[in-house]
């Protein structure tokens, strides 16, 4: 394994001296990333996905919980003991535009990470090398990054995070913002360089048809916590978590003939200051008994792990739905 | 009926670099009580479509041809008194950002009765639609929802607000400018359901832009495909989704990762970029990233009818 993750807690403090609380931005999770495996996790805003990602990277203190990277773990790490690990470990930001540097050209920008390192290399021939592997002509060097489309931007990401040759690449959000006609081009490009360099990814996204087509696994994040787990093909065939189910269901297909065999979810995502008693889904499940507002079902299965007391059949409806206030 | 009929509409910005051409030719119509989508990647002019249509260009922006008829009358020769006097009443609009198209400063239930000024009902009446209103897209307890601020609510329910206040006047046409992209997937299919079912009940007309293919077939009757400020096809959603006839279109189609049924390491794209819109080519603006090019693209290519109703810009297009 390349990355092991257990019991993961990050916990942000709230309110003020004397009445100060903490909430679970991540609440207990454990993940493994074998070497040149894609893993995705999926969830809506709010859900813990990105906290989850930057403390995997340790740009987050974590509050509990191992995370053990290559062998070694890393949780203990601080300020420049992290260092090496970067070079490691490399991170893809959301926003392609923003996290490239405006006062720097792109052959500084791709070639930055072996100033920072130490690296001693011939930079111009390198920053021509990781241009052409992300499919970049030559004179895309000496451009600056408001001359660059969202997708161009993207393709300089992840030059800059190849550039050093990591084992694992986080992406976060890698397509948001991108149009669909540019979205294929950057999902392609990571699974070609997956497979070239042997690269193990966590890719970070709400959507879902992208995860379809480059996650090998995958897990389904709900108020911080994993709600089920598993190959991404098995998840896509037979969701079994409720949650995942309407997650699947709602992405609008570009087919106006479609049925449109819907799940929809009643009510908001609860705020994390108030988690809903037994299970933290209940408040929104079609399918939810007494049993789910009192008890918190723990995580069944070993390859596919389902965090649900009444796990779905496949191809199970929702029970006709009683409409309550959302 | 027509509520709006745009017919070759053209839309140029004066920039150092010499005229951007940012429509050209835009023709179609939005049908009385219907939806109508419009559909693009960035930088394909919906935006500066729904600008020209509000009379909202920025300064350098200018209407240099065709017409935009909205109930009989050209909205491109109103007078800026005219026209503030049609947006809203008349033709409202719910922007992609909630958050933008509300005043943070302002309780929810005075901004709600702030904008029926121009209704001459009594405080108590304005505040008893405003409640109505609110109870119609599921905000609940609207009462005590008058009372609060902006950032008291969430995300889904700042827009649901937002598309509130914009039908409360029960205007004639609602612009939907990619109103549910900021929203997450289970609350952007309910929030199509619920524009869906205020439409049918007041009866007003849509145009919604997205560049979201699945929202665009789901919701809408119509739909424009728009690319570098051309309408390259337009027809009922059937026509355009199940025999697209433009190559870009059908390319567009193609690379939504939906569309893949069984799952694929590669992905479809289109390659090549957008041209640069201040020289625009001779021939087809869709040509060079073709992949049905021929000798006649070089030429502009007719509004081939395929179907009634139905028409795409096409050199190549087969009846």
């Amino acid at each position: 394994m390349i990355l092991s993750v257990r019991d993961l807690q990050v916990s942000f403090p709230v309110g003020r001296l004397m009445s100060r609380s903490a909430i679970l931005g991540v609440a207990g999770v454990s993940f493994d990333i074998a070497a040149g495996e894609t893993f995705a996790l999926v969830g809506e805003s709010g859900s813990g996905k990105t906290t989850l990602a930057r403390a995997v990277n340790l740009l987050q203190p974590i509050s509990a919980g191992e995370i053990t990277f290559d062998g070694k773990r890393i949780d203990g790490l601080r300020g420049a003991d992290t260092k090496p690990l970067r070079r490691e470990m490399a991170m893809m930001f959301q926003d392609p535009v923003g996290s490239l540097s405006p006062r720097m050209q792109v052959r500084d920008i791709v070639t930055e990470p072996f100033r920072v390192h130490g690296v001693e290399a011939d930079l111009r021939a390198e920053a021509d090398r990781l241009l052409s592997l992300v499919g970049l002509s030559g004179d895309f060097a000496n451009r600056f990054p408001h001359q660059l489309s969202g997708g161009q931007a993207r393709r300089v990401g992840v030059a800059r995070a190849i550039a050093l040759n990591p084992k694992l690449i986080i992406a976060d959000e890698p397509t948001a913002g991108l149009d669909v006609s540019v979205q294929g081009e950057v999902l392609n490009l990571l699974n070609e360089l997956r497979e070239r360099l042997g690269l193990a990814m966590l890719i970070i996204t709400h959507n879902l048809h992208v995860v379809h087509h480059v996650a090998d696994r995958m897990a389904v994040m709900y108020l911080g916590r994993f709600v089920e787990t598993g190959e991404t093909e098995a998840i896509f065939q037979a969701p079994a978590h409720p949650y995942t189910a309407a997650l699947l269901s709602a992405n609008p297909e570009p087919d106006p003939d479609k049925a449109k065999d819907r799940i929809s979810l009643p009510a908001e995502v609860p705020s994390l200051l108030a988690r809903p008693t037994g299970c933290e889904f209940h408040t929104r499940c079609p399918w939810a008994q007494a049993r789910c507002r009192t008890e918190a079902p723990a995580a069944q299965g070993t390859d596919r792990r389902i965090a649900c007391h009444f796990p779905l059949s496949p191809g199970a409806r929702p029970p006709a739905f009683k409409e309550t206030a959302p | 009926m027509t509520v709006l009929s745009i017919q070759n509409l053209n839309v140029t910005f004066s920039t150092e670099g010499g005229d951007l051409h940012a429509l050209k030719d835009v023709s179609f119509e939005v049908p009385e009580r219907r939806i109508v989508g419009i559909v693009g990647e960035s930088g394909c002019g919906k935006s500066t479509l729904i600008n020209a249509i509000l009379g909202l260009l920025a300064d350098n922006g200018r209407v240099s041809g065709g017409e935009m008829m909205f109930q009989g009358r050209d909205l491109s020769r109103l007078s800026p008194r005219e026209m503030t006097a049609l947006r809203g009443p008349q033709i409202a609009t719910v922007f992609q950002d909630p958050m933008g198209a509300l005043n943070p400063v302002i309780s929810v239930g005075r901004q709600m009765t702030n904008i029926q000024y121009r209704s001459g009902l009594s405080k108590a009446e304005k505040a008893e639609r405003a409640v109505a209103m609110l109870r119609r897209v599921r905000i609940p307890d609207p009462e005590a929802a008058l009372a609060r601020f902006p950032h008291q609510f969430s995300g889904g329910m700042k827009q649901r607000i937002a598309i509130a206040m914009a039908l409360m006047m029960e205007p004639a046409l609602l612009i939907a400018d990619e109103p549910t992209t900021a929203l997450d997937a289970t609350l952007e299919v309910a929030t199509i359901e619920l524009l869906q079912e205020l439409q049918a009940q007041i009866g007003c007309s849509v145009l919604f832009i997205s560049h979201h293919l699945g929202v665009i077939a789901e919701l809408c009757e119509d739909v424009v495909v728009m690319y570098a400020g051309e309408v390259v096809e337009r027809g009922t959603t059937r026509q355009v989704f199940n025999s697209s006839r433009h190559p870009y279109t059908e390319r567009l189609l193609d690379c939504d990762p939906a569309r893949q049924s069984s799952r694929t390491r590669h992905l479809p794209t289109i390659p090549g970029e957008i041209p640069d819109l201040r020289a625009r080519p001779p021939g087809c603006i869709f040509a060079p990233r073709c992949h049905r090019r021929a000798p006649v693209c070089d030429t502009p290519p007719p509004e081939e009818t395929v179907q009634s109703g139905h028409v795409a810009r096409c050199h190549m297009v087969t009846p």
